[in-house]
């Protein structure tokens, strides 16, 4: 039960951007449509899972003083690998996020779970809340990429619904945070009924 | 000292997994690579006989580091064709590569954007077949590649004028790589 928990509290409860509002850069970069929010959610689903549950491996044997530069390196070596596979086997979505998928290093949500959960809970509950908090970390990319990918290029996952022109500033950075804000106030809205 | 051992094990077992994964994607990474450069290649030029992307040969652009890229396409030994990959930094969002095909007389065949980071809905119109297929055919030694706002023959994407001064330039850039490597 308590399992289930630390695997759904990343859905909606603690959902990492819409509530607590970490990693707010590749959200807002990346999202302009579904498919870039579902390859850049994957990816930083992967780190998550393997960034927290080697360091729930590892907690025990560093000391106080250095962990946060042993987790850095952890890190950004699962994103190094993630960045090497996707360069060789998808070099599609490689070119299309680009620069964000270094930028996974220092998302605020891998530390912040490696920080907050894995370095003070056991192997399952942190693989859990690793892969909990991806897959809401990716379900927000998707809703947000979307809506501006619906309102800014009238398509869903690329296919072209209406052949014409949709409201440009959706597709542009305003447009994330307009999106993000009525967003977060329905969470917020449906958190509290 | 215990904080000195943990680190250094720490990058020590990630810089040897990390050494053991790049081993791994070396190659399919290298053949990604190539697999995109052959396809824009095809998408510029046609009716080749040779292997482009082996008899590939650099020459130097305007712009210190990186260089231009010349594809000759062969047919029977002779010169059928050319894909030139060609750059501009005078896009409004950064670096522009473009593959520009020509015919062994010079003409313009087709251009294909390999990357561009413009504006979405402005000047990433670029890619679409609307701007793209003016240049079709096009002889730069009769055909003005400048927009029309500086006296030449390209109709500019609307509120886009800065991303479609910079396609031409790399344009240009491509064309005078032609000129010096075909014609001299």
């Amino acid at each position: 039960m308590n399992n289930w928990k630390n695997f759904t509290k990343g859905f909606i409860k603690e959902n990492p951007t819409l509530v607590l509002l970490l990693g707010m850069c590749p959200t807002l970069g990346v999202s302009s449509s579904a498919n870039n929010g579902l390859g850049m959610g994957l990816a930083t689903t992967f780190v998550l899972v393997m960034s927290n549950l080697v360091v729930t491996l590892v907690k025990d044997f560093i000391p106080d003083k250095v962990r946060i530069p042993s987790y850095i390196v952890i890190i950004a070596s699962f994103v190094t690998i993630v960045q090497l596979v996707m360069a060789g086997y998808f070099p599609e979505l490689n070119a299309q996020l680009g620069i964000f998928i270094p930028l996974i290093v220092v998302n605020c949500i891998v530390l912040g779970r490696a920080e907050a959960f894995a370095s003070k809970n056991k192997v399952i509950p942190s693989v859990l809340d690793g892969l909990g908090m991806g897959l809401g970390f990716t379900f927000s990319l998707i809703l947000l990429g979307s809506v501006r990918e619906l309102l800014g290029n009238l398509s869903v996952f690329g296919h072209k619904i209406v052949h014409a022109d949709g409201a440009l500033v959706f597709i542009l950075a305003p447009g994330a945070f307009i999106t993000l804000g009525f967003i977060i106030a329905v969470i917020n809205k449906l958190k509290k009924t | 000292m215990n904080m000195l051992i943990t680190l250094l094990v720490v990058t020590l077992v990630s810089s040897t997994s990390l050494g053991f994964i790049y081993e791994v994607t070396k190659a399919p990474i290298a053949a990604a690579e190539a697999a995109r450069k052959v396809e824009a290649v095809n998408k510029v030029v046609s009716g080749y006989d040779n292997n482009p992307v082996n008899d590939m040969y650099k020459v130097a652009s305007p712009y210190e580091g990186d260089s231009l890229e010349c594809y000759p396409a062969k047919k029977d030994g002779k010169l059928v064709g050319m894909a030139i990959r060609t750059l501009t930094k005078k896009g409004y969002g950064g670096t522009i590569w473009l593959m520009v095909g020509f015919n062994a007389g010079g003409k313009i065949n087709d251009i294909e954007v390999l990357q561009q980071k413009e504006t979405p809905g402005l000047g990433q119109k670029m890619t679409t077949p609307e701007f793209k297929d003016q240049f079709k055919g096009i002889d730069p030694s009769t055909f003005k590649i400048k927009v029309k706002k500086d006296g030449g023959d390209v109709d500019a994407i609307t509120a886009a004028t800065i991303s479609s001064r910079a396609f031409c330039d790399a344009v240009n850039t491509a064309v005078d790589a032609f000129n010096k490597g075909v014609k001299k």
